[in-house]
């Protein structure tokens, strides 16, 4: 074996520009008068547009580097793109772009040290999207530190608000516990495979021979860890302080591109490594979904706060995101592949529209935040009045959230989710989905109603004027919800193409 | 003539989508006051009207021209049809088609939102009663009728509900099932009489548990026989799914349409919906949303999954005439007009799920039979109903007292017809329906035990008697006897005031069609039976 490697650059360009961003912004806020310092934004913004870019050219064939030769001339490699990877990198990248946008003013105005800010954003941001391609654990395990640690920096920006520092302490320990759970499940995953490529542990834990219990308790504490970092419930009690806690954007980047950094590793975990394992970790996350989604609903419906209540139907709507991967295990012995494949891809298209719907709806949020600090709900009530725009674009929002009409994508990727569920023969997860749905649409449309609710003439709603950076991330996700609403095929693709994503 | 039906279901939505986006209207100051200066108004306050009604007129004309070009030797088959590929992925088709079994209905819908949005030009109902808009233009609507979003969710609603009706793709019926939730809620819950946030999220809530469910059993017969086509859904009778699977499928998607109907038990969120709900609400809910739910069960339900059907037929015809007696008891009971009438609907859909579960071609064409001619019937007793809580700021039984035929003879009179419609005078539409449907359960399908369906129609055969009996304690209690002192300033010849006048030009206007085509269906019922008939033969199969 050569002690040196040869990189492709291109294969690892989307991470790195977006880290070398990071680093450039860093070094120009040293050097930019604070006056000019909000053009940072800007900085940030490209960077992460060319790191979007430089994903054209990574389209087809698959590519590998970071490679080891394992035996019989199989390549075994930490990093990989091939379609799943690209469509996660688009995911999280584009979620950063649009949190980027969403925190210009905000970083302005809440005068937060900018340089540090964009930062901390684009180094996570690169950490999610290394996610992506890890294919080893090691990697994996890297990447989603790398993702969390600015995150803890990110929650606390608010240097004069004691609830930021609360809050990130709380989501600091949590993060700390559930890696040190995670890496106790790996290292015995590793001590009795002997490897830590995804690949080749699949191709261990898949032999004829008999394998100790111990697997399976491996198996289980690595699946805790990563819960914690997608707050499945009952790992799910930081969330939400966290985020009420984090400037808004910030809380809209964690809704969306840190939990899908802890989705893809998820995904990523037991569909390629532990996939002879499903029958182990299927029910596991089964009955993870159901209690995700039930728990993060009904407390949901409780919220008189409006990123409180998005952060509780963020977990709920995790639940969602686990129920084709709890349906993996029932297929039958010798079809696992095609089983994990349907899951994985129900579970990606999911994740994809949640994380459209959530950045638009965070987005207005942020709107009315920026003259109603508190962000109580009944701050909304008759918005539509005053602030139309804002209002329907919300109310939209919502519905998809819903998934009732006219937020037709929702309603799709709930009926992706409900077909895994059914197909999979759990029946009883789908019941649990189907009374949750409408648990959820109680207080989504009650958020909705009071837009268009008599306003109160002792609290008159919010007149205000969205500065352009806030109205460029707002329509940009009301544009892709509104398309993929009309053109779903666009995103549900995913489906049919399941074995380049697993490739 | 493939193109009408997508014009027929989109033509509202655009007006709809057109409403949203133009900036007509006085601004609002926060505090929800139109400013002195009017803000910024772009286009009279009647526009939105204008949009209703114009929208409206299409998709009725759009309709007309199908109906004249429908081939009605061919009333089997699907005709007018649009078919293309919406994503692949979830084998998700935009698939429209009229039959036999929904051209009375799409008719029906089209006719029904068209006077709706005639009715809307003159009444637009605010939070806190009716606010008539003067008949001299430049109209401006008080501050809280917001006539743009009201006609705006009105043309949402029509494109659900007919959409519904010819869609041909479980997925893309299931997405205008859910459409008419939306705008039904914001009508309720916004324009609605006393208790309407409650009564809105009832609707709401309960709706969607149904459709819900609903969707896993469209699921489920997706995931067995792999496609979402309906008609070739139906044409295959439940090839591919075992008993089982047929039975769980048949019990989800009844729990779906159940709601929707509503079947008893499942009914206690339309009393509430109603009593809350604007007249034009009401008229639509009771005319064209229930019909949803039968109509899925005929047009899916019952051909998709026979073996389903067979097993929970003798269930629905118990729900069914339990429904029918309640329900008129449950009106004897009533105190309040529109709490009767929503009531009495409960009752009619009884018949109608008594004649779709007899499985037979004579009981399922007097269910849609009777499914049209409650849409008519009781679209006109809501439009009546509305007509006089607009007069008297109430529709409760003790506050009304009596002396209607005295105060407002014209009134009266049309309030006497659709009562006596309603209880199945012969002659008129009320009556072929029930008729139909005892006689299908006289002699139910060949799979059912006959001597249980005997005792059905007996007991529904009871009900309408009883049906008679609510109704015309009704008119004795509103029409007949002295009028109040109190009402003395309600009436003509007593002013100026348009709330003296008896039946106003509008209302003459929105009234006349639903007379005449209930006039029409009790004298020649051959006109919707001879479309439905054969569609029904085919639904059902050679057995």
């Amino acid at each position: 074996m050569s002690l040196i490697q040869s990189i492709d650059y291109a294969a690892i360009a989307p991470p790195l520009i977006t880290v070398l961003t990071g680093l450039a912004i860093l070094v120009l806020d040293l050097f930019l008068p604070p006056s000019r310092r909000p053009m940072l934004a800007w900085v940030a913004a490209a960077g992460l547009l060319g790191a979007l870019g430089s994903m054209l050219p990574l389209r087809g064939d698959p590519r590998g580097t970071f490679c080891l030769a394992g035996g019989e001339g199989v390549r075994l490699c930490s990093y990989v793109v091939n379609d799943l990877t690209l469509i996660f990198q688009l995911l999280v990248l584009g979620g950063a772009l649009v949190a980027v946008l969403m925190s210009a003013n905000t970083v302005v105005e809440q005068r937060l040290p900018a340089g540090e800010f964009w930062f901390l954003l684009l180094t996570s941001a690169a950490g999610a999207a290394t996610i992506a391609a890890a294919r080893d654990l090691m990697t994996l395990v890297v990447a989603l530190e790398v993702v969390s640690l600015p995150a803890f920096a990110l929650v606390a920006m608010r240097r004069y608000d004691a609830r930021g520092g609360e809050a990130a302490v709380k989501f600091f320990l949590v993060s700390v516990v559930s890696t040190a759970v995670m890496l106790y499940g790996i290292s015995l995953i590793y001590g009795l495979t002997g490897s830590v490529h995804l690949a080749s542990i699949a191709v261990s834990l898949g032999g004829t021979d008999a394998r100790p219990a111990v697997v399976a308790v491996g198996v289980v504490l690595a699946l805790v860890g990563l819960a914690f970092k997608v707050a499945a419930v009952p790992f799910h009690g930081w969330l939400p302080d966290t985020y009420v806690g984090a400037p808004v954007p910030v809380a809209a980047y964690l809704s969306v591109v840190s939990k899908a950094a802890g989705f893809v590793g998820f995904i990523l975990v037991v569909s390629l490594a532990f996939a002879p394992y499903s029958h182990i970790w299927g029910p596991v996350v089964a009955v993870l979904a159901a209690l995700t989604m039930t728990v993060g609903n009904l407390v949901a419906l409780r919220q008189r706060q409006a990123v409180r209540l998005l952060a509780w139907s963020s977990i709920a709507q995790s639940g969602y995101v686990l129920v084709p991967l709890g349906v993996a295990v029932a297929a039958p012995p010798g079809q696992t592949g095609t089983s994990v494949g349907d899951a994985l891809s129900a579970s990606v298209v999911y994740l994809l529209v949640y994380a459209v719907m959530n950045l638009g709806a965070f987005a207005a949020v942020v709107a009315v935040g920026r003259s109603r600090p508190a962000n109580r709900l009944e701050d909304y009530r008759g918005l539509v009045r005053t602030e139309p725009v804002t209002a329907l674009s919300l109310a939209f929002f919502l519905a998809c959230l819903a998934g009732l009409p006219p937020g037709l994508i929702g309603l799709f990727a709930k009926v992706v989710v409900f077909k895994a569920a059914v197909s999979g023969g759990l029946g009883w997860l789908a019941v649990v989905m189907a009374v949750n749905t409408v648990i959820a649409l109680y207080y989504y449309v009650a958020w909705a109603g009071l837009l268009f609710a008599r306003p109160d003439p002792a609290a008159p709603p919010p007149s205000y004027t969205i500065p352009g950076e806030l109205g460029a991330a707002l329509g940009v996700t009301l544009g892709i919800a509104i398309v993929l609403s009309i053109f779903p095929e666009i995103v549900l693709d995913v489906l049919v193409h399941q074995p380049a994503l697993i490739g | 003539m493939s193109g009408l039906l997508v014009v027929a279901v989109f033509a509202p939505l655009a007006g709809c989508l057109l409403l949203l986006a133009s900036p007509i209207g006085p601004r609002r100051t926060p505090d929800g006051i139109v400013r002195p200066d009017g803000g910024r108004i772009t286009a009279g306050a009647g526009w939105p009207r204008l949009v209703g009604v114009v929208t409206t007129g299409i998709a009725l004309a759009a309709v007309a021209i199908i109906m004249a070009g429908f081939d009605y030797g061919r009333a089997s088959e699907m005709q007018a049809q649009t078919d293309v590929t919406w994503a692949a992925a979830l084998d998700l088709r935009f698939h429209l088609g009229v039959d036999g079994i929904s051209l009375p209905l799409v008719v029906l819908t089209v006719l029904l939102t068209f006077l709706c949005a005639l009715y809307s030009t003159r009444v637009i109902p605010s939070a806190a009663g009716v606010a008539e808009v003067p008949s001299s233009a430049p109209t401006v609507a008080p501050a809280d009728a917001r006539p743009r979003a009201f006609i705006g969710l009105l043309l949402l609603l029509e494109t659900g509900m007919l959409g519904t009706f010819v869609a041909l793709d479980l997925i893309l019926f299931f997405v205008f099932f859910e459409t008419v939730l939306v705008p039904m809620y914001f009508l309720i819950a916004y324009w609605g009489a006393e208790g309407r946030a409650r009564a809105a999220y009832k609707f709401i809530l309960y709706t969607l548990l149904g459709s819900a469910v609903m969707l896993l059993g469209l699921l489920l017969i997706y995931v067995k026989t792999g496609t979402l086509d309906m008609v070739a859904l139906a044409a295959a009778h439940g090839a591919g799914m075992s008993h089982n699977i047929q039975v769980i499928a048949f019990l989800a998607l009844l729990i779906g349409f159940g709601v929707k109907v509503p079947m008893w038990p499942l009914h206690t969120w339309l009393p509430d919906a109603h009593t809350a709900a604007p007249t034009v609400g009401s008229v639509l809910l009771a005319g064209v949303l229930l019909k949803m739910g039968t109509y899925g069960l005929v047009r899916i339900a019952i051909p998709i999954l026979p073996a389903g059907a067979r097993e929970f037929a003798p269930s629905i015809g118990a729900l069914a005439v339990i429904g029918i007696v309640y329900g008129s008891l449950a009106c004897l009971a009533q105190s309040d007009l529109k709490r009767l009438i929503a009531y009495s609907s409960v009752g009619h859909m009884g018949f109608v799920l008594l004649g779709i579960a007899t499985l037979t071609a004579v009981g399922i064409n007097g269910a849609l039979f009777a499914n049209v001619a409650h849409g008519l019937i009781t679209g006109l007793l809501f439009f009546l109903a509305g007509a006089i809580k607009d007069r008297h700021h109430t529709s409760a039984f003790a506050e009304l007292g009596g002396g209607l035929y005295e105060r407002l003879p014209r009134l009266g009179g049309v309030l006497a017809f659709a009562a006596v419609a309603s209880l199945g005078l012969p002659g008129l539409a009320g009556f072929w329906g029930e008729l139909l449907t005892l006689f299908g359960a006289f002699d139910p399908a060949a799979v059912l035990h006959r001597p249980y369906f005997l005792v059905l129609m007996a007991i529904g055969g009871l009900g309408t008697l009883l049906t008679a009996v609510y109704l015309l304690v009704m008119l004795r209690r509103v029409a007949m006897g002295e009028s109040r002192p109190r009402w003395s300033a309600v009436g003509p010849g007593t002013g100026a005031a348009s709330a003296r006048l008896d039946v106003r030009a509008i209302e003459w206007v929105s009234w006349v069609p639903l007379v005449i085509l209930i006039l029409l269906a009790g004298l020649w019922p051959k006109v919707i039976l001879a479309v439905t008939d054969p569609a029904v033969r085919t639904l059902l199969g050679a057995g």
